[in-house]
């Protein structure tokens, strides 16, 4: 299979000054390849958006590389940059309240980047406007609304009508159904399903939602503190999780199913996640891990396949060497 | 119909609402976010409110604790049973009397609920000092007893912090300390989970059936996350356009589900069973105009069982067994059977 998107020791640092440094993103290796849908997992605060923004050059990159279709990305965009990449990756945000300009008309909204991209001129745009609030299942007469007139399912159809009319070959959306209800999460859901097998997108879909992850996407990688633990099939990591921080997360997971809830124990985690500052040798997840031993509190255990594995499988942890 | 004496357990009921109705004056008209809920929950038990954003489940609770503005919100109809007294008739509910002393109660965002500028200690204290007359020093210390009851590491130390200090799972925790520090007879938990991790939600929850267990208090959870209530609900309310439309224990309405929008929930979300996947099955459209509530069933235009008869007239309720029911014309002895395979319509068939 072809990668898309190749990132390789990607990290990002943030300098929060009295001389700390917020490790978000840690020599982060991934590959997302063509036509997957790669669910990126974890708690708040472990990454999982910032390495969305930093493979999008939304963040510079405090070091290593990512390709994107082996062409080798900036370090850091220049305006150009953006003009040349902007129509080929795209962002669908978490938030369709505040991703939204609020002055702007959803015709303004996402006719924008048709706009700016003077090659997409061929067809009038206000065509592929309506076509494309149709695509999403809105009306083309909402195009003179703004925001504000829509409900939250709605502005996210926007988002994503906005995200996709630039026939992007890689789209990162980053949390997209969790400001939405029940109902309205399937809805979206099943459109970006749809979608995807349209027009053959690739994308890295980031969200705290397990079981939804685990519905939507062909593969799972789960990150903590900033560091890749596990990566493997969406089935297999969810069904049989190899690293112990993949089993709390899955298990603190709540089932619609009463009766196999009331025969659980009590399964919470102790401790909470913590922001990784200054980052020493050794398993982040050590002092939370319930299996921890003594090598784990001085080797950082690296990201490896797993040998009995079938299909790829990837687990950084000291239990499996 | 003998369904108004919902229960024939043992122990009488800590809460039992009835009839309740609720409005609100807006310029747009009158939104009729409450019409005709019932419920009673008992001591020990979690009853669990389900539905979409604007169902009125959090209006059902805030009108019961006297916590949504009067005007412009009215409650035009029903009555609150509350240990004996009912709070909506002897407008106890402007007053502190019940809030925060028999009833506690904690939201969604622990972040905007509690004051930046006080020392967490002394919020939990304030509730002691004032319902229970004790000394700042004493509420004080049991506020860090009671931070330690809810699994906040160094009680002494944290107490005397702000909030901004906190993470959201603490904050939650410290919201909890809050709210049973009194002792309540009821835990009213708005969306207590919502914004937290995964991680951190088995943690809250692990707490709350801990504390309820030892204190054996009743608990109202609003959720719309059919895992929480899973895990939590002994009873549960499925509420649609400001009504409840089907009503009974968690194993009915996981197992014996009877209403198409019951069903609907469960379709929207993923099964984790791959055996049986057959793909989400969103509920399409959007709930009805609240201004204007539909005649007949409200959930009719999204209903893909409706038949002619559900745009003009309400459902009757239809009772299953002596605690399920749901508000659905398909339980009516008329109705084909033939349609709506997947839904229960009673152990005799």
């Amino acid at each position: 299979m072809n990668a898309v998107i190749e990132a390789r020791n990607v990290t990002k640092h943030f300098d929060v000054g009295r001389k700390q440094v917020v490790h978000a993103v840690d020599d982060v290796t991934l590959d997302v390849y063509e036509q997957e849908i790669l669910g990126l997992v974890g708690e708040s605060g472990s990454g999982k958006s910032t390495l969305g923004k930093v493979l999008l050059g939304l963040h510079e990159k405090t070091g290593g590389d990512v390709f994107f279709k082996g062409e080798k990305l900036p370090q850091r965009y220049r305006p150009a940059d953006f003009q040349r990449y902007a129509s080929r990756m795209q962002m669908i945000f978490q938030d369709p309240y505040s991703s939204l300009d609020p002055r702007m008309t959803v015709d303004e909204i996402i006719g924008e980047g048709l706009r700016l991209h003077s090659n997409a001129q061929t067809i009038p745009i206000r065509e592929r406007i309506s076509e494309w609030l149709c695509r999403v299942g809105l009306e083309p007469d909402h195009a003179s609304r703004y925001p504000h007139e829509f409900s939250g399912g709605q502005r996210q159809r926007v988002g994503i009508a906005r995200a996709l009319i630039m026939e992007p070959e890689f789209v990162v959306c980053d949390e997209p159904i969790s400001a939405l209800d029940v109902s309205v999460q399937a809805q979206v859901v099943r459109l970006l399903g749809e979608l995807k097998s349209s027009l053959g997108l690739t994308m890295l879909f980031i969200a705290h939602d397990l079981s939804m992850v685990r519905y939507v996407s062909d593969r799972m990688a789960v990150m903590y503190q900033g560091s890749l633990v596990e990566v493997g099939a969406s089935d297999d990591v969810f069904f049989r999780p190899k690293h112990p921080y993949t089993e709390v997360l899955i298990g603190s997971n709540p089932l619609p199913d009463p009766k196999s809830e009331r025969k659980r124990r009590a399964i919470s985690i102790k401790g909470e996640i913590t922001a990784p500052i200054n980052i020493v040798a050794g398993c982040r997840y050590a002092d939370r891990c319930v299996e921890v031993m003594d090598v784990c509190r001085s080797t950082t255990p690296p990201l490896l396949a797993l040998s009995d594995a079938t299909g790829e499988r990837l687990v950084a942890c000291h239990l499996y060497k | 119909m003998p369904i108004r004496s919902e229960i024939s357990s043992d122990d009488p009921p800590v809460l039992t609402v009835d009839d309740l109705h609720v409005e609100f004056d807006t310029y747009g008209g009158i939104v009729k976010a409450v019409r005709g809920v019932s419920f009673n929950v008992r001591a020990g038990k979690t009853l669990a409110i389900v539905g979409e954003s604007g169902c009125g489940k959090s209006v059902t609770v805030q009108s019961i604790m006297g916590l949504i503005p009067m005007p412009p919100g009215r409650i035009t109809r029903g009555t609150a049973m509350f240990e004996g007294v009912d709070v909506i008739k002897q407008k106890i509910i402007n007053g502190q009397d019940i809030r925060g002393d028999r009833v506690g109660m904690i939201f969604q965002d622990p972040m905007s609920s509690l004051n930046p500028t006080m020392r967490v200690g002394d919020q939990i204290a304030e509730t002691l000092q004032v319902h229970r007359g004790y000394s700042h020093k004493q509420a004080f210390a049991r506020a860090v007893d009671l931070l330690g009851e809810t699994r906040i590491p160094e009680p002494a130390a944290r107490a005397r912090q702000y909030p901004f200090t906190f993470s959201g799972g603490m904050l939650q925790r410290a919201m909890i300390a809050m709210a049973i520090a009194c002792e309540p007879s009821i835990l009213v938990a708005d969306e207590p989970t919502t914004a937290i991790d995964v991680t951190t939600q088995a943690q809250i929850l692990d707490l709350l059936l801990e504390l309820q267990s030892k204190t054996g208090m009743a608990v109202v959870l609003i959720t719309h996350n059919l895992g929480v209530v899973a895990r939590m609900a002994d009873d549960v309310a499925v509420m649609y356009a400001g009504e409840i439309v089907e009503k009974g224990s968690a194993d009915d309405i996981f197992y014996r589900a009877s209403h198409p929008y019951t069903l609907g929930l469960q379709g929207a979300m993923p099964s984790n069973d791959p055996e049986r996947e057959q793909g989400l099955q969103p509920i399409e459209g959007t709930p009805p105009d609240m201004f204007d509530p539909p005649k007949g069933c409200a959930y009719y235009a999204r209903c893909p069982y409706a038949m002619r008869l559900c745009a003009q007239n309400h459902p009757e309720r239809s009772p299953l067994n002596p605690h399920h029911y749901a508000n659905c014309w398909l339980h009516h002895d008329g109705a084909p059977q033939d349609i709506a395979p997947h839904l229960f319509r009673g152990e005799t068939a």
